[in-house]
């Protein structure tokens, strides 16, 4: 059963359509990278997956949910598939350790002294355990994603989505951040990620998705799709240098 | 000038300074539980709870604190609701309080950047944790110094209780004055009182702040980076 699994799906923002049609699937520790302009859907598309978008027509299921906008099924879907952002969204009045264990404790039930080993395990994962009790803007930008990664590890998921988390970045700090996401991806973790990283999407991703005016334009093996573009617009966009 | 008949009367005096920081203390205590519950209702409930809460404001913002005193005191009886003079500013004061600090809060709790929800959605808290563990102590920090203000006018404020003969400081005022004649030096004494009341609250409240909110500085900066990477 795939991890992740679009079927036709139309997302609307008023008169704005966004998503037409949209289709695909994500087989359990596949790695697939969303290309594509900006305002060509990307975002929208990893927000409806776990929710934070309605979507108009279509069904989405994720890690055995199907993506419905009641709110206790969304919070239980949501326990299993993780998202990051672009701008980390780290909870700055808390620590960095106390960021980790919030959601754990409170929608899980996990016993504080549990949480704090996840905790620190997490933050083992991402290169920071020496960062367990600073606050969030005490930390470059490279790290404070890296404690979002942490974060939403810290919940078990069983999908990761990832949205332009290093766009935010200087170029020397997005390193860490990919590094950080390569490992994710060695260990097995499933991975849907937007990004404007051509040569990450292209060394990491199995397969790459070039989304092109709301829709699923061409999608193929990640060498392949750079290699060979077949549409004339994927072809500008990979030549384009891809901003 | 003769202070001595005023300066005479101390223990009266520091009762009277007893009863407005009591009165103050507990009414700004429970104003603000009250403020924080109706600031999560206009958030998480549905939209007539919003409305009945926004009325409730408006009310309260928009007419004189004598008058809801004296609403309460001499109001209420008539509906068989009766209360002492105390009982009745006490509860003037925290309703006129938690209005004013419910407005405060949700100029809080709209300055906390739609992010901050996302990421807690995100990470499988329902809307009330969210509020609870995300929103409510950055909205806080934030407002704090307005809060802060605001409790200070309100203590303040509470010399309208000697309207309803409670007899905190300005209550106490009138009996000495009228005791003694020396109208000047009473009030000057009083003005004293209270302007070292004040600063001295203020300072409290700063120093409080900086204690349960230590990285308020850092909340500014956070909002303004989300504020540009949204
Ligand atoms: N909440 C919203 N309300 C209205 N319009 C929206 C909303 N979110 C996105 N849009 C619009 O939908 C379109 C697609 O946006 P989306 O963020 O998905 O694009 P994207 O591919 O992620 O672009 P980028 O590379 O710039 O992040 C854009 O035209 C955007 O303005
Ligand atoms: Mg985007």
């Amino acid at each position: 059963m795939p991890a992740v699994l679009i079927d036709d799906v139309y997302k609307r923002f008023g008169d704005l359509e966004v998503l037409k049609g949209v289709s695909l699937s994500v087989e359990p520790g596949q790695v697939v990278a969303l290309i594509g302009r900006s305002g060509s859907g990307k975002s929208t598309l990893l927000r409806c997956i776990n929710g934070l978008e309605a979507i108009n027509a279509g069904r989405i299921e994720v890690a055995g949910h199907v993506v419905d906008q009641d709110p206790k099924k969304l919070r239980e879907l949501r326990k299993d598939v993780g998202i990051v952002f672009q701008s980390y969204n780290l909870f700055p009045h808390l620590t960095v350790g106390q960021n980790i264990m919030l959601s754990p404790r409170i929608t899980q039930n996990v016993p504080t002294a549990q949480a704090e080993s996840l905790a620190r395990e997490v933050l083992a994962q991402v290169g920071l355990s020496e960062k367990f009790d600073s606050y969030p803007d005490n930390l470059s930008g490279g790290q404070q994603q890296r404690v979002a990664i942490a974060r939403s590890l810290a919940m078990r998921p069983k999908v990761m989505l990832f949205d332009e988390v290093t766009s935010a970045l200087d170029p020397e700090l997005t390193g860490e951040v990919l590094l950080v996401m390569e490992k994710l991806a060695q260990a097995g973790m499933t991975m849907l990620l937007v990004t404007h990283e051509m040569a990450f999407a292209r060394n990491v991703a199995s397969t790459t998705i070039f989304m092109h005016q709301g829709k699923i334009w061409e999608s193929g093996a990640s060498k392949e799709v750079f290699a060979n573009p077949q549409t004339p617009e994927l072809r500008n966009f990979v030549s384009a240098g891809a901003k | 000038m003769l202070f001595q008949d005023v300066i005479s009367r101390w223990p009266m005096i520091l009762n009277g300074v007893g009863l407005t920081i009591v009165l103050s203390f507990v009414a700004i205590g429970l104003g603000l539980v009250l403020a924080t519950l109706m600031s999560a209702l206009r958030s998480l409930a549905g939209s007539w709870a919003g409305y009945v809460v926004d009325a409730y404001v408006e009310l309260m913002r928009n007419t004189p604190f004598l008058v809801q005193l004296f609403m309460i005191f001499f109001g209420l009886p008539q509906l068989g609701i009766r209360m002492n003079g105390l009982e009745a500013s006490l509860l003037a004061m925290t309703l006129n309080l938690a209005a004013y600090a419910t407005e405060i809060i949700r100029a809080g709790v709209d300055s906390i950047h739609k992010s901050q929800v996302e990421a807690g959605l995100a990470l499988a808290m329902s809307r009330r944790q969210v509020f609870q563990y995300v929103i409510l102590q950055p909205a806080f920090a934030r407002v704090w110094p307005a809060l802060s203000s605001q409790f200070v006018l309100m203590m303040l404020a509470s010399s309208i209780c000697s309207f309803v003969s409670v007899q905190e400081l300005s209550g106490t005022a009138a009996i000495i004055e009228a005791d003694t004649f020396r109208s000047f030096e009473t009030y000057i004494v009083v003005t004293v009182i209270y302007l070292v009341l004040a600063l001295s609250v203020k300072l409290a409240l700063n120093w409080l702040g900086r204690r349960i909110f230590p990285q308020v500085s850092g909340l500014a900066r956070v909002t303004e980076a989300h504020g540009e990477a949204a």
